[in-house]
């Protein structure tokens, strides 16, 4: 085999360079040895075939056999000639790594007989070497054991050397201490005591050690002493007074003593702002230095404050509620000067104290102590009392405010006073104060709203005492205007009554205009830069509550409320209230009902964006009552002015001798003014109330029915009263009659309309008539004057109301119960009768309407 | 309801008091061209039958008729008389204020007497409703005696003691309240003492009534729109509701169980109830009537039933609960009687009982000057109007048996 190796040798070099066929050659090589690095398995798999010339499997006779049964012989031929390369190829490989490695083989086993020969030298210097180690050894421990104790020697030295200077620094402290003491450094002087306590404290029982500790003491006891008058003094800045406590905590000294100290240090200066507060709230004691120094009230207030200069709290100064703010600060400026001083310094106390006691950082013993908890304690108590109080004084000038007049200061004041005391909320969290203070401005909302409803409501009556005034003043010479336009057409009516719708839309105007303002006013608590003013526990309360329920909604209750209180308390005797003032009122309620409610509600609600959380007063409620009022309103009017009518009547009935009377040759001047009154109430109703309807009549009324009336109906009653068998009949017809005709309600509610209230004055005025008639006897001439008055009162008031049938049937049953009461009912011819109406009605315009003529006063007794 | 008519008009109505068995009232007509009468009601309860019985009263016509309460056959009226002038005019003259007169023209006064009616007016002149006029003549009332007052002007009513012998009488006449001692007949009447309400304007008593409680003692007298109340045995004012009404006050009624409450009425459609003791606020006030109301009576066993008649032409039935002397609605005990007010506050324990219009009763057509309860029936009464209407009625079976039970 070395044969082949080298033959092959030269021939094989150059596929030597072939990377490829090197590697295959390196592969079978492998292979042959077994060293395949890919492992057995793979080897097994690739190998099972016994036809794989290159697997370890290979079975050369099988192999044949396959290729003589499956190769032709040309195939075989050339399988033979590639086989034979293949050898050939084989063998010069061999020849070749067979060459290679005997090389390498020869240098290796020159190198290692070379390093035989180093490693023997080697030995020998290490056993010189470690004997040499062995003797150092020895050396070293013998120096060692002579140097051990000046060792220990030295040791001992140093610590009695440290010993003596802490024993020097304690015997030096006093000196130190107090020379602290004089530089005012107190600080060094604390921290050296507090380095020194200790020892001092454990070898106390050494009489040398006492001494000095009782020097420290006394020292520091000093030193305790000047802080606590440093602190004491309150001169000093808030950093030295810092410093001071914190020094003197350091002492020992007891917290809560100290927390007291600085509390009631500040309390001192705090009740200082009070009290200047408090002086400002004083009224001053008398009124006529203030006056004289005063360059605000001017010589024309001091006129009118000297007489109640001997009662401080006269009436001037609640009367004329522009005169005492300006003897005083105003609310504003109060609550400025609260803030500045009195709030500011409290915040300032407050946060040295939190920054003194509450927030400083706990350190060894102090912590235990618990010292925040009942420092925050006694804060909380310190700024409570002192906050009521702050408080007591400011509702208490709150509540001097009661001039309605300018809101905004008010508004400005509490915006102010409420902003401040978010500081403190700030500052002392949980603290009672804030929330307080919000009361207080809630409760000062309140206030105001009652007292704009108040205002409001002395707005209203003065309007009205207005009212009556101006309605009490044309009166006086309003009555003839009255029957000038009744009779000389209505250009001459209008003087005094016309100023009736004048009067209302003035008064409503005005109630409207001052409601809007007192609005307005109002609206300033819920402006946007107002602090308090978007808190929910102020905005839907005040608006809804407040302004809406309380302010608005009572309003217009009361004015319901005051105008029945008119028919009541006016219910007997007529009254003192001018039928007019009702009738003016009625006429307001009523718009209330139909429009202002609604109107002035939704304004409201516009305004204060009024949110319904709870239930508020419907606006159809309201316009109910209003409603009501009105109706009561009218039918009182109605009421009054019927029984005025009615009065005259009867005394007219009650005070004549109807027995005894001359024939009538005129209507009765009472009968003449039952007409003018009646005319001068249509016109007084017809301004404000529209006319109504009224059932059709014809063109001629007065007459067409006065015949029927007189001739037909008057003839067949009275005629039978000759006849024995009359009463039967008389009372047949009558009440024939009766059965055929509705029944009259007398006092009955009236509808909102002239004629309806006229019907109702003409029907209570026409039954009184009818019953004193069937108390009294008659003549003849009575029973004929009668008629006259009938006919004249029938020519008139046909006119007035809505059924001009009611004034027949009325007017009827007058005549008819005369002619019963009269001991010779012999009736006056109607031609008669007309004439003398008419030259009754003409010589209407030359009645003044307070005097009788003179030719009906004779007959009158 | 039951409605004779009395042809003629009339004003004046009374229940006969002293008659505790038979339905019957006392009717005056007012009439000044035919003879007045005094028509008696008789009403029979279990078959609905009215008779009625005419007695001349020839005096005048009446204004106000009062029965004896001790004596069915014994009233008084308050009647017109003539006077005829000595120069006679062609018809009788009359007038309320004689001194206003001339000498030469008629005067009539009204006045006061006491009559009797004929012991066989029952047998003697029934008549039938239909037929008012019969042809014999009815009998006449015999008089007793005057109750003379001319000297005291006009009287406008006159009062019997409430249960007493028959032998007192008050009349009011002008501004005068005269108490009259009877003799054992009637047949002599003499003033044993009287009072003048004194005061500025002419004061002229229009309405009275005599107290039955306090020994009757006590007077109640209304004048324009003021009540007064009289202690009879001093005959002087012990109380004076100053505007009891805001018009003229027309009728008075005391409350028959509770001594010191009081029913007044007047032109201001105002039914009113006073405590005397109290005499600033009315208790109650009821408002029910349209026009003015002119009588007012108590239920004389019950009185939480008040009746009112009106010249609205109505009659209304309430039921104050409230103030009456039942306020549960039931009969108190004969004992319990004295201590009514007592009861009063017990009222919370029960179901309290509003006070209430029973009803309203629309029969007649003019106005309605008197109402009255029957003294036989305590569920009957009877109204009068103008037209000679008078309508009986009852109170409404289930508040009777309410009111019972």
């Amino acid at each position: 085999m070395d044969g082949d190796i080298n033959a092959t040798a030269p021939g094989t070099t150059p596929p030597d360079t072939d990377p490829a066929r090197k590697r295959r050659v390196h592969g079978m090589l492998k292979l042959y040895y077994g060293l395949n690095e890919e492992g057995k398995t793979v080897d097994q798999a690739e190998s099972m075939d016994p036809c794989d010339i290159n697997g370890p499997h290979f079975d050369p006779e099988v192999y044949l056999n396959k290729l003589r049964r499956e190769c032709s012989l040309g195939e075989l031929m050339d399988q033979e000639t590639c086989m034979v390369k293949q050898i050939r190829s084989l063998d010069s490989d061999m020849q070749t790594l067979v060459y290679e490695n005997y090389n390498k083989f020869i240098s290796a086993t020159d190198t290692i007989r070379k390093m035989k020969n180093d490693f023997k030298k080697m030995e020998d210097e290490m056993d010189c070497l470690s004997t040499n180690m062995a003797s150092i050894t020895d050396f070293s421990a013998r120096i060692s054991g002579t140097l051990q104790d000046q060792h220990a020697q030295i040791t001992k030295l140093s610590g009695v050397h440290t010993l003596l200077r802490k024993l020097q620094f304690l015997f030096e402290l006093p000196a130190r201490l107090n020379k602290c003491l004089e530089l005012q450094a107190y600080a060094q002087a604390v921290s050296s005591h507090r380095r020194a306590r200790c020892v001092l404290q454990q070898y106390s029982h050494m009489p040398s050690f006492r001494g000095i500790q009782d020097d420290c003491h006394a020292i520091m006891d000093k030193l305790a002493q000047e802080l606590r008058q440093k602190f004491r003094d309150g001169g000093s800045s808030a950093k030295d007074l810092s410093e001071c406590v914190e020094l003197l905590l350091q002492l020992d000294e007891p917290a809560e003593e100290l927390c007291d100290k600085f509390l009631s240090h500040a309390q001192s200066r705090l009740e200082a702002d009070l009290l200047g507060l408090e002086a400002e709230l004083r009224p001053p004691l008398s009124y006529g230095p203030t006056a004289v120094t005063d360059p605000y009230t001017g010589p024309a207030h001091r006129l009118s404050v000297e007489p109640t200069a001997g009662s401080p709290t006269g009436p001037s100064s609640l009367n004329n509620p522009f005169l005492s703010p300006s003897s005083r600060t105003d609310i504003l400026e109060f609550i400025d000067r609260g803030c500045n001083e009195f709030v500011s310094s409290l915040c300032l106390v407050i946060a040295s104290y939190q920054e003194l006691f509450v927030n400083r950082p706990q350190e060894g013993e102090l912590a235990s102590k618990n010292i925040p908890q009942m420092a925050i304690g006694k804060l909380h108590a310190f700024v409570d009392a002192l906050a009521t109080r702050y408080f007591s004084l400011v509702e208490r000038r709150i509540q001097e405010e009661k001039s309605v007049g300018d809101n905004s200061l008010l508004v400005r004041a509490l915006d102010r006073f409420h902003r401040r005391l978010q500081a403190v909320a700030k500052l002392l969290p949980g603290s009672a104060v804030p929330s307080q203070g919000t009361e207080i401005v809630v409760r000062a909302a309140r206030e105001r709203i009652k007292q704009y409803l108040a205002a409001l409501q002395s707005f209203y009556l003065n309007s009205l005492t207005d009212v009556r005034q101006a309605l009490a003043a044309p009166r006086l010479g309003g009555s003839s205007a009255g029957v000038g336009s009744h009779l000389g057409g209505p250009a001459t009516g209008k003087e005094a009554p016309a100023s009736l719708p004048e009067l209302l839309s003035t008064l409503s105007a005005s109630i409207l205009n001052q409601i809007k303002s007192v609005l307005a006013s109002v609206h300033l608590f819920t402006a946007k830069d107002i602090t308090f003013s978007n808190k929910p526990y102020f905005k839907g309360d005040f608006c809804s509550h407040g302004v809406r329920e309380s302010l608005v909604v009572n309003f217009i209750k009361f004015v319901c409320q005051s105008s029945r209180q008119f028919c009541e308390s006016a219910g007997d005797r007529g009254g003192s209230t001018p039928p007019a003032l009702l009738l003016l009122l009625s006429r307001l309620c009523l718009d209330y009902e139909t429009s202002t409610i609604t109107y002035i509600l939704t304004l409201t609600d516009e305004q204060f964006l009024v949110q319904h959380h709870s239930p508020v007063t419907a606006v159809t409620a309201l316009c109910g009552e209003a409603r009501e009022a009105a109706q009561k309103l009218l039918n009182h009017y109605v009421k009054v002015q019927g029984l005025i009518i009615s009065q005259m009547l009867r005394k007219s009935v009650e005070t004549r001798d109807w027995v005894n009377t001359i024939e009538p040759r005129n209507v009765r001047a009472v009968m003449k003014r039952v007409v003018e009154d009646t005319t001068s109430i249509d016109v007084q109703v017809g301004l404000l109330y529209e006319e109504g309807v009224r059932k059709a009549h014809s063109s001629d009324s007065s007459k067409r029915t006065f015949s029927v009336y007189s001739s037909s109906r008057q003839q067949t009653r009275y005629a039978p009263s000759y006849t024995p068998s009359a009463p039967m009949d008389t009372n047949l017809l009558s009440n024939i009659h009766k059965l055929f005709s509705e029944r009259v309600e007398i006092f009955s509610p009236v509808e909102f309309n002239k004629v309806s209230v006229l019907t109702g004055i003409i029907k209570i005025s026409l039954k009184t008539f009818l019953e004193c008639v069937r108390l009294r006897t008659f003549g003849r001439y009575g029973l004929q004057q009668i008629q006259v008055d009938c006919h004249y009162l029938q020519m008139y008031l046909w006119r007035f109301v809505s059924d001009e049938n009611l004034v027949h049937f009325l007017l009827d049953e007058i005549v008819g119960s005369t002619a019963h009461r009269c001991l010779d009912p012999a009736p006056m011819e109607q031609s008669v009768i007309e004439v003398i109406c008419e030259r009754g009605a003409t010589c209407i315009p030359v009645f003044l309407p307070l005097t009788v003529p003179p030719a009906s006063l004779s007959s009158c007794p | 309801m039951y409605q004779p008519y009395l042809v003629l008009q009339a004003r004046a109505l009374t229940s006969q008091t002293a008659e505790s068995d038979a339905i019957r009232f006392l009717v005056g007509t007012q009439s000044l061209k035919f003879d007045n009468q005094i028509h008696i009601i008789d009403f029979d309860d279990e078959n609905n039958i009215i008779s009625k019985s005419v007695l001349q009263h020839q005096a005048g016509e009446i204004w106000h008729i009062s029965a004896s309460p001790a004596d069915k056959a014994v009233l008084t009226t308050c009647y017109n008389k003539s006077e005829a002038p000595a120069l006679s005019l062609s018809q009788l003259g009359a007038s309320v204020f004689p001194a206003q007169v001339v000498s030469s023209e008629s005067r009539v006064v009204t006045c006061g007497a006491v009559w009797r009616m004929p012991p066989e007016w029952e047998s003697g002149s029934h008549e039938s409703p239909d037929d008012p006029h019969n042809s014999h003549n009815p009998q006449n009332l015999e008089l007793l005696c005057h109750l003379d007052n001319s000297s005291h002007g006009n009287a406008s009513c006159v009062l019997w003691e409430p249960m007493g012998d028959g032998k007192h009488v008050i009349s009011l006449a002008d501004n005068h309240a005269l108490l009259w001692d009877l003799t054992e007949s009637s047949t002599q009447a003499t003033i044993s003492s009287s009072a003048t309400l004194e005061g500025k304007g002419q004061l002229k008593f229009t309405a009275g009534k005599w107290s039955p409680h306090h020994n009757c003692t006590q007077l109640a007298t209304a004048n324009d729109t003021a009540i007064r109340g009289w202690d009879l045995r001093t005959m002087s004012q012990i109380y004076c509701i100053e505007n009891a009404h805001g018009q003229l006050v027309r009728d008075l009624d005391f409350n028959p169980n509770k001594q010191y409450y009081l029913a007044s009425c007047g032109d201001d459609c105002k039914v009113k109830f006073w405590d005397v003791r109290n005499i600033n606020e009315p208790v109650k006030t009821l408002e029910e009537h349209s026009h003015w109301v002119w009588s007012v009576r108590f239920n004389h066993s019950h009185d939480q039933l008040v009746l009112t008649g009106s010249s609205d032409s109505r009659v209304i039935l309430s039921n104050m609960v409230s103030i009456s002397s039942e306020p549960f609605g039931h009969l108190v005990d004969d004992d319990d009687l004295s201590d009514g007010e007592d009861n009063h506050q017990d009222e919370k324990t029960q179901e309290p009982l509003q006070d209430s219009i029973i009803s309203t009763y629309e029969e007649h057509e003019d106005s309605v000057y008197a109402v009255e309860w029957s003294s036989a029936d305590p569920w009957l009464f009877a109204s009068l109007s103008y037209d000679g209407r008078l309508v009986i009625n009852r109170v409404p079976r289930a508040l009777k048996y309410h009111i019972l039970l």
